[in-house]
């Protein structure tokens, strides 16, 4: 894996989202060749598509052959409900860029037969390509998506019922009032993530430092569902300095050094976009120098 | 207005670039419209999959529900309570003109006047739906004759009326009949009055006090009985006193309906009431005030001698008077003038001053749901005002129907 640390948040965000905007750029999408981005939701990613919005406001960055897939939605919840899914991704994505409306996908936590809902959402990524890019998140209890603790790691798209940790972290978004909080949720499932070519985790913040540790330091274990991309061939963890809190000095010292970055996939071939990964200039405080950054390095 | 597969099919326009009045705060968001109507984009993208077809950028401006006039008595020349044979004209021509004011809906207003008058003009100002030919008629609004002689201001003494046994039917032989009729003003304390503000109130007709010498509890009364509005507060009616408030203390009577309270025009004009008034009444019920430009047909016409009514009243600049008198006549500032000097004046927040003249007065007419707001499925009547308020365009229905010189192309 790749574990990149900056800083502060905002410098975490606007990290991953210069590498996913550099990844569809170099990607070159176009009529008869799409893009595709798995998408997560929650309060860790705004900052990064604050930025994407930037750059696609910038006239930088398109979405037009892009297609995105979310990780999941609540059972149950109205879609304009102000805490679904659908409307924190309108809101905080859709509205201000250039996609088309027919390429966001997103499951329907108000379908008839929600199992079918799961079963046609893979099989959409499969008419899709598969996934270029699954960008997603952790949660405290280390789950990706809605894949709880206990959720196999060979899972597809299904139903899941949500973990009282969840729920109660959830709480806060309904008004403090636990009856209104949906127990049910469709999410992809942890194979399904796997299946993605590439894979980025955002973690941000210290209350997730010990689920970090337990997805990257210890073994891969259903417990903590993001340990199975240890056995992903490529994964970046993209988090700042208060999710290491947990990690080993070594481990951090480790991802940090300058002579230890693993190699910067995508920028092969000398083609310069605005936002390479690879300008020091753009990123202060990632503690990288620029002589390290010409060398093409091997995936570690 | 089109509906169904109609719509459907219609163009979605994007506004962009622009604040707009929503849920009582200004916020940094598109306004989008199809058919008429205001569209949810949320909804157009998850369910019919579409984006827009136009994108217009509004260069940063505030996007505002239109405004709601429900005093207006004529103006460039054209005076509402004239019998004419072609009243629909002056009507026509002062919607067409107010669109500059940024008012979109309106009330044709028509002073104390003989029942040849009414039976006359009333059938001629039928309600219409506003367009590039002028803002919308919402029906008549008929101050007087049923009104005080001792407050009756600028209204002629000869043709005041007081309510005879059967006042409803008194009233309906004075009108000619209610058809048109969209708000009465009358005075409470006149004899038989209960039954009329009940039986207008049961019509759907708005009763408002005004012209008027009741006190308090009179004035509850009428409320009770079904009135929801006070004809321009403070003028003609009695002074606030601090052991009768009059008419004045609706505002903060604990004596309206339950889950009621009392709308009440204000001519911010910045002669009709001192400034240090409108704060006082703003403070005290800053959700029922609503601008009204009581404007008389020299709305829009310059210095000199011209008609309201039955009688002359001079103009002079930005004041206008009973002619050879110091009793005032109504006024001559355009509503969004009133909106600039009602923000000025209070020291309120744009999105306030804003709501008085659209929100409240559409509140008022129970029309919140199509008028007056920017909220999804409402009439996309709005318009496009610069930070100082100025009106930069005006929309109704979605489409362009005012816009000013240096905006055009």
């Amino acid at each position: 894996m790749r574990l990149v640390i900056l800083d502060n948040y905002d410098l975490a965000s606007e990290w991953a989202a210069k590498y996913i905007c550099n990844r569809i750029i170099q990607f070159r999408p176009g009529q008869d060749r799409y893009f595709t981005l798995g998408l997560p939701t929650g309060s860790t990613p705004l900052g990064c598509y604050k930025k994407l919005i930037e750059y696609h406001k910038n006239g930088d960055l398109s979405f037009k052959y892009v297609k995105t897939f979310n990780m999941d939605e609540y059972v149950g919840l109205p879609r304009n409900h102000p805490e679904s899914y659908h409307s924190y991704m309108w809101n905080n994505f859709f509205k201000h860029i250039d996609i088309d409306p027919n390429n966001a996908h997103i499951l329907d936590g108000n379908a008839t037969d929600l199992q079918a809902e799961c079963d046609a959402f893979e099989k959409k990524i499969k008419e899709a390509g598969g996934i270029d890019l699954f960008v997603g998140g952790i949660g405290p209890d280390g789950h990706i998506a809605f894949n709880e603790p206990g959720s196999s790691l060979v899972s597809r798209t299904r139903l899941k019922t949500l973990a009282m940790d969840t729920i109660l972290a959830n709480a806060k978004y309904f008004d403090g009032d636990l009856s209104k909080v949906p127990t049910m949720a469709l999410t992809v499932g942890v194979g399904t993530v796997m299946d993605a070519r590439e894979v980025m985790i955002l973690i941000t913040g210290a209350h997730k430092a010990f689920a970090l540790y337990k997805a990257i330091e210890e073994g891969v274990n259903h417990m903590w569902t993001v340990s199975a991309f240890q056995q992903h061939p490529r994964t970046i963890f993209v988090c700042d300095e208060d999710a290491t809190l947990e990690l080993r000095v070594k481990t951090v010292k480790y991802f940090k050094e300058p002579l230890c970055i693993g190699g910067f996939p995508g920028v092969s071939d000398g083609k310069e976009s605005a936002y390479n990964v690879g300008d020091p200039g753009s990123i202060p405080g990632s503690g990288r120098s620029s002589g390290e950054r010409k060398t093409k390095q091997s995936e570690r | 207005m089109r509906g169904g597969q109609g719509a459907a099919r219609a163009p979605v326009i994007q506004f962009t670039n622009c604040r707009i009045l929503r849920g009582g705060a200004l916020l940094r968001e598109d306004l989008w419209v199809r058919g008429g109507r205001i569209l949810d984009p949320e909804k157009l993208f998850f369910e019919e999959r579409r984006v827009a077809d136009e994108q217009r950028d509004c260069g940063g401006c505030i996007l505002a529900p239109g405004f709601i006039d429900v005093q207006i008595n004529g103006g460039f020349g054209v005076d509402f309570s004239q019998a004419s044979e072609d009243v629909g004209s002056g009507v026509a021509l002062v919607a067409r003109r107010i669109l500059s004011h940024g008012v979109t809906s309106f009330c044709p207003t028509l002073v104390t006047s003989p029942l040849e008058v009414y039976h006359k003009v009333l059938p001629q100002i039928p309600v219409k739906s506003g367009g590039p030919h002028g803002a919308g008629v919402l029906g008549v609004h008929l101050e007087g004759p049923f009104i005080s002689r001792e407050k009756r201001g600028a209204h002629p003494e000869a043709h005041l009326r007081s309510f005879e046994a059967d006042a409803f039917q008194d009233l309906l032989a004075t009108y000619g009949g209610l058809d048109n009729v969209r708000i009465v003003t009358l005075a409470p304390e006149l004899g038989h009055s209960h039954e009329v503000i009940r039986a207008l109130t049961a019509l759907g007709i708005c009763v408002s006090l005004g012209h008027s010498v009741a006190d308090l509890g009179t004035a509850e009364e009428a409320v009770q009985s079904g009135a929801t509005f006070i004809t321009h507060l403070f003028n003609a009616m009695l002074p606030f006193h601090h052991r009768d408030p009059g008419i004045v203390g609706l505002l903060t009577s604990d004596r309206l309906p339950a889950g009621r309270h009392i709308f009440y025009g204000m001519i911010a004009d910045g002669i009709h009431t001192n400034p240090a008034a409108l704060r006082i009444a703003h403070r005290a019920h800053p959700k029922g005030l609503v601008l009204v430009t009581d404007a008389v047909p020299a709305l829009g016409l310059g210095n000199g001698r011209h008609t309201l009514g039955q009688q002359e009243v001079e103009v002079d600049g930005l004041t206008a008077y009973v002619a050879g008198t110091s009793t005032l006549s109504g006024s001559i500032a355009p509503m969004d003038t009133c909106v600039r000097h009602f923000l000025q004046a209070t020291g309120c927040s744009v999105e306030c001053a804003l709501e008085a003249a659209s929100l409240h007065p559409a509140q008022l007419l129970g029309l919140e749901k199509r008028k007056g707001t920017l909220d999804f499925g409402a009439d996309a009547d709005f318009v496009v005002l610069d930070d100082s308020l100025h009106v930069r365009a005006t929309y109704i229905s979605g489409e362009l129907v005012w816009q000013a010189e240096e905006a055009r192309p």
